[in-house]
């Protein structure tokens, strides 16, 4: 792969010069982006502190975690985007070869493997590792190629996606495996897939799902599915979460009870509050007005995020950083999708409100890549 | 669109991106329409059926938990049933102070330590919203009714019956169906949460746990309407749960606490197997303990006292004792010898009282120290000579001893329903390079034929041995559980379980000629048992032996009045009844209870007696038998 520059062609680019002196560019940080994510997870933690039972150890958990992830952000935006192209195949390979490993040597609970446990390192799940390589290596693979891909070059591009999303299924963890699935196929589309591709891969999934049903999905898996179309069927089990969470969220009404006063929530009613649920616990205490803010922050965020996308000066940087925009979407869509009762359980936080790690860091660590790429911009005259 | 161009068109690229950019926008915008609709539904439209469903949250869904199934003797006789219990609970959520709440409730009855910090274990544990938490269970009549007093000034407190498991026959039988106790949080985690949502108890041990998911049933559930502070109005509806189901064991109550008695004041186990069906009709351990301790959590001091017993009666000797089997395989023995044709039924051995092999000082001795002077394999295994069989395990060697000892069960628990049973030891060449590092030395061959050196066997594996011996190599795998009922009374099938292969010997008289050795040793006029043959109206058959708990050195004697109790010999005792038409087999083990002829087979004489003269009615009581002797089946499998 010959480092072949573009850049060069590329029209508008010089104006970017006027704002390279600024603290932001310096500092390689989109203020937008960071001022969005910051109102996002400052508002989160007092959400999550009504959820959580008044606990402010799991809000001070909660912060650093939160300081610890917008590091991380910062750390990545300092890398040029060709480091990540270099890398993207590497990343991949060794993604590749910790998800086997999990497979082999993993530890886990309650029948799934996902973590790994290397000596000097921190236990650590490589699915979320994958979440960011997956992209990357797609990006990486159709970036040199003439787009809209060729044929061949889509059958290329879902082996590389196909690989791990096997992989994870096998872990077993479909909401992880569907996202890195999604965040494959959103760099395809991208790419300028043809439309006759994008039929195809819908009658295929179409008729993929009952091989699904019999072949792939474990039995907790089957009975959410039948849970989330007909909850009364186990009102003491996975029913309870959708009733409870439905109860809580029509309650809030319009405005909502207010802060600490969602009598749901704080009375323990609601399982998993300060978790996959935590939605639940804003729509009763805030109500539909509080829900709307919220997910006009989160649209505010995607807006931005396809901008800096399309602004991007080559291939490879719109290409990833289009898919991570809207596999953050997913996240948002599952997520509320799900607590509202439109979609079935499947355990997918509400990304930088839900307490929690993992997703915090990666998700941080996306928007890490999508400043660097606004902010490394190549000084060329036209 | 041009499908020909061999080279990259950033600006047409850039375009194809932007465009597709704004088409993802507007599908966000969509799905975004459509969560903020759904939203709009909940919160606005349907707002005021969740602002009723969420007031107080008034509705209530509370699981009704089955009723574990009983367990019955093979006469009926109830062995574990479900009593009513009274507890005083505590609902978190109704509750204002806790700490308060019990020092109130400490005036009123008796709280202790252990009540207190179990409480706190359990209130700070996995917990569904508005779960009662026991405070202290089994109140007295009197504690009830101070409480009835008294109730206003606790809101979220309550009186509340549950079921809890019994065991009627207290001690006696404790090894052989374990107990229930409290689920643990460790134990919360792996059970089904729904199915178990209303259960308090788990089966820890024995046919309770092994059948736990046969004994539990299926949770039911109640939807309640309650007021303000949590007390049921009226049910709105109600699924009722499924009982679990009941198990009949094989076992007979009456022969059980007769063994008992026998064995009273003795650490030993005695295993009774019929063995025509392999169905155990006695399994005793003693000392033993009262289940019924354990299944509302055992208070500190009665468990420390069960801990620290030097008898150990927490540990099922008949299950998890592992012993030298002793001169008790010698009748095995035997058979592998004449069905390898190291020696036939003719073949003598000059006994003077020890043995030696050629370019070894060491003597290998007799337990008659003058000697049993010439025997042939009928006297050896009559008056259990050691000499002859260290020179046929010497011949034979350990690959053909080990070889027979597996087909009789030895090294593997072939229980169906009996887990906890351990594995015991078979010696073998791979197994000593393995476990020692050492090779196989001749001596390990003569200690292994007389049933001492590394073998190790349980009691049950010891009467599952007996019986298999007694079908003449017909296996039946020891059990149990001979019935399982569902809640309508019907049986409910079980998958039939792998059996190992029959033994078939080359000349099928061998059997009879073992037997009519094994008959000698209870009724001969050498035989080491006949003491306990004596007088009996029916013929059986037997072996004695001794298992060195110490080893004695080279020249030194055996002295059991000169050794402290605890280093004396255990004594052994195998044998079935009656030899023409074995209905029962019997392994005895007592610990340091000496020889075996002299402890160990009298007590397997009174299982015979009770068994067949009194409680199974196959013999009246004059020795007549009440049913035709059938052949044994011997068809290859």
């Amino acid at each position: 792969m010959a480092n072949k520059d573009f850049v060069r062609q590329l029209p508008g680019a010089s104006h970017h010069l006027a704002r390279s002196s600024s603290w932001s560019m310096r500092l390689h940080v989109d203020p937008v982006l960071l001022f969005l994510l910051l109102v996002l997870s400052i508002g989160g933690l007092f959400v999550l502190y009504s959820g959580a039972g008044e606990s402010f150890a799991d809000v001070q958990k909660q912060s650093i975690r939160f300081v610890l992830a917008f590091v991380v952000m910062l750390v990545f935006a300092q890398l040029d985007p060709s480091v990540y192209r270099r890398w993207a195949p590497w990343l991949y390979l060794l993604g590749i070869i910790a998800l086997a490993a999990v497979l082999i040597a993993g530890t886990g609970a309650k029948g799934a493997q996902r973590w790994l446990k290397l000596p000097g390192l921190p236990r650590f799940q490589p699915s979320e590792f994958m979440k960011l390589a997956m992209p990357m290596m797609v990006a990486w693979y159709l970036s040199s190629r003439i787009l809209p891909p060729k044929f061949k070059h889509v059958v290329g591009s879902l082996v590389i996606l196909l690989l791990p999303v096997v992989l994870i299924v096998k872990q077993p963890d479909l909401g992880t495996s569907l996202l890195i699935l999604a965040s494959g196929i959103f760099v395809l589309f991208f790419a300028g897939l043809s439309w006759k591709y994008v039929a195809a891969f819908a009658t295929a999934v179409g008729a993929l799902a009952p091989v699904m049903w019999f072949l792939v999905m474990r039995e907790y898996q089957k009975q959410r599915v039948l849970t989330f179309l007909d909850p009364e069927s186990d009102p003491l089990g996975s029913g309870w979460n959708i009733i409870q969470s439905k109860t809580a969220i029509g309650s809030g009404g319009l405005y909502g009870k207010g802060w600490l006063q969602g009598t749901q929530s704080q009375l323990d009613f609601l399982p998993e509050s300060h978790t996959d649920f935590i939605i639940a616990v804003l729509a009763e205490e805030f109500g539909l007005v509080g829900v709307s803010v919220l997910l006009s922050i989160y649209l505010m965020i995607i807006a931005r995020g396809l901008y800096i996308a399309a602004k991007a000066q080559d291939a490879f940087s719109r290409l990833l950083a289009g898919s991570l925009v809207l596999t953050f979407f997913v996240y948002v869509f599952v997520n509320i999708g799900m607590v509202s009762g439109i979609l079935p359980v499947v355990g997918v936080p509400l990304p930088l409100v839900s307490y929690g790690g993992t997703s915090i860091v990666t998700l941080m660590a996306a928007f890490g890549v999508l400043m660097s790429i606004h902010t490394h911009r190549k000084m060329v005259a036209r | 669109m041009d499908k020909t161009r061999t080279i990259k068109d950033p600006a047409r690229e850039k375009k194809q991106f932007t465009n597709r950019a704004l088409l993802s926008a507007l599908i966000v915008l969509l799905l975004a329409a459509l969560l903020l609709s759904r939203l709009y539904f909940l919160q606005v439209i349907e707002h005021s059926t969740y602002q009723t469903l969420s007031d107080k949250n008034r509705m209530q869904l509370q699981s009704i938990p089955p009723t574990r199934g009983l367990i019955y003797d093979r006469n009926g006789v109830l062995l574990a049933d479900n009593q009513p219990v009274f507890s005083v609970t505590l609902v978190k959520e109704r509750t204002e102070n806790i700490e308060e709440t019990l020092s109130e409730l400490g005036k009123i009855i008796a709280l202790d330590e252990d009540d207190l910090e179990r409480f706190h274990q359990r209130i700070e544990g996995h917990r569904k919203p508005y779960e009662s938490v026991p405070i202290k269970i089994r109140l007295s009549e009197d504690e009830i009714a101070r409480l009835a007093v008294d109730r206003y000034r606790f809101p979220g407190v309550e009186v509340e019956a549950e079921l809890v498991r019994h065991y009627p026959m207290k001690g006696t039988m404790a090894h052989v169906l374990g107990y229930v106790g409290r689920i643990n949080e460790k134990e919360l985690k792996e059970l089904d949460p729904t199915n178990y949502s209303g259960t308090h108890y788990l089966g820890k041990l024995g046919i309770e746990k092994f059948y736990e998911d046969m004994l539990h049933g299926f949770v039911g559930f109640q939807n309640v309407e309650t007021n303000a502070r949590g007390r049921i109005l009226r049910v709105l509806e109600r699924m009722d749960p499924t009982p679990g189901h009941d198990l009949v064991l094989h076992l007979d109550s009456r022969l059980q606490l007769r063994t008992e008695q026998v064995l009273e004041g003795r650490r030993g186990a005695v295993v009774a197997i019929e063995p025509k069906t392999g169905g155990v009709l006695a399994m005793v351990s003693t000392p033993s303990f009262d289940p019924n301790l354990f299944v509302t959590g055992i208070d500190h001091k009665s468990y420390k006292d069960l801990r620290e017993s030097t008898d150990i009666p927490l540990f099922n000797r008949a299950l998890r004792g592992q012993y030298p089997p002793g001169s008790t395989i010698k009748p095995i023995m035997g058979l592998a010898g004449l069905d390898t044709a190291t020696v036939t039924r003719q073949t003598t051995v000059w006994d003077p009282g020890w043995y030696q092999l050629r370019n070894d000082d060491r003597y290998y001795r007799d337990w008659k120290r003058i000697g049993h002077g010439r025997v042939d394999l009928h006297s050896a295994i009559v008056e259990s000579c050691d000499t002859y069989f260290y020179d046929l395990g010497h011949k034979m060697g350990v690959d053909h001893m080990s070889r027979y000892l597996d087909k009789f069960g030895l090294g593997a628990n072939w229980s169906l329903d009996i887990p906890e049973g351990r594995d015991g030891l078979l010696p073998s060449r791979e197994w000593k390079r393995g476990a020692k590092g050492l090779p196989w030395f001749p001596g390990d061959s003569l200690n292994m034929s007389i049933g001492q050196g590394f073998m190790l066997m349980t009691p049950l594996q010891l009467a599952t041995a007996t019986a298999v011996l007694a079908n003449r190599g017909v296996w039946q795998r020891p059990h149990l559980v001979s019935q399982i009922r569902d809640e309508n009374g019907d049986d409910v099938i079980v998958e039939p379980q792998e059996v190992p292969p029959n033994i078939t010997l080359k000349n099928p008289d061998d059997w009879n000629f073992i037997f009519e050795a094994m008959t000698d040793v209870m009724h001969g006029k050498q035989g080491t048992a006949r003491s306990s043959g004596r007088g009996a109206l029916y013929k059986m058959a037997g072996k004695t032996g001794t298992a060195q708990v110490v080893a004695i050195k080279q020249g030194e004697k055996y002295d059991a009045d000169a050794l402290e109790e605890r280093h004396r010999d255990h004594a052994l005792f195998i044998g079935f009844a009656p030899v023409d038409d074995p209905q029962i087999a019997v392994a005895v083990l007592v610990e340091n209870g000496g020889g075996g002829s002299r402890t160990a087979a009298p007590v397997a004489r009174e299982v015979f007696d009770a068994w067949l003269l009194e409680f199974s009615g196959y013999f009246n009581s004059e020795g007549e038998r009440q049913a035709p002797v059938l052949p044994v089946i011997t068809s290859e499998r």
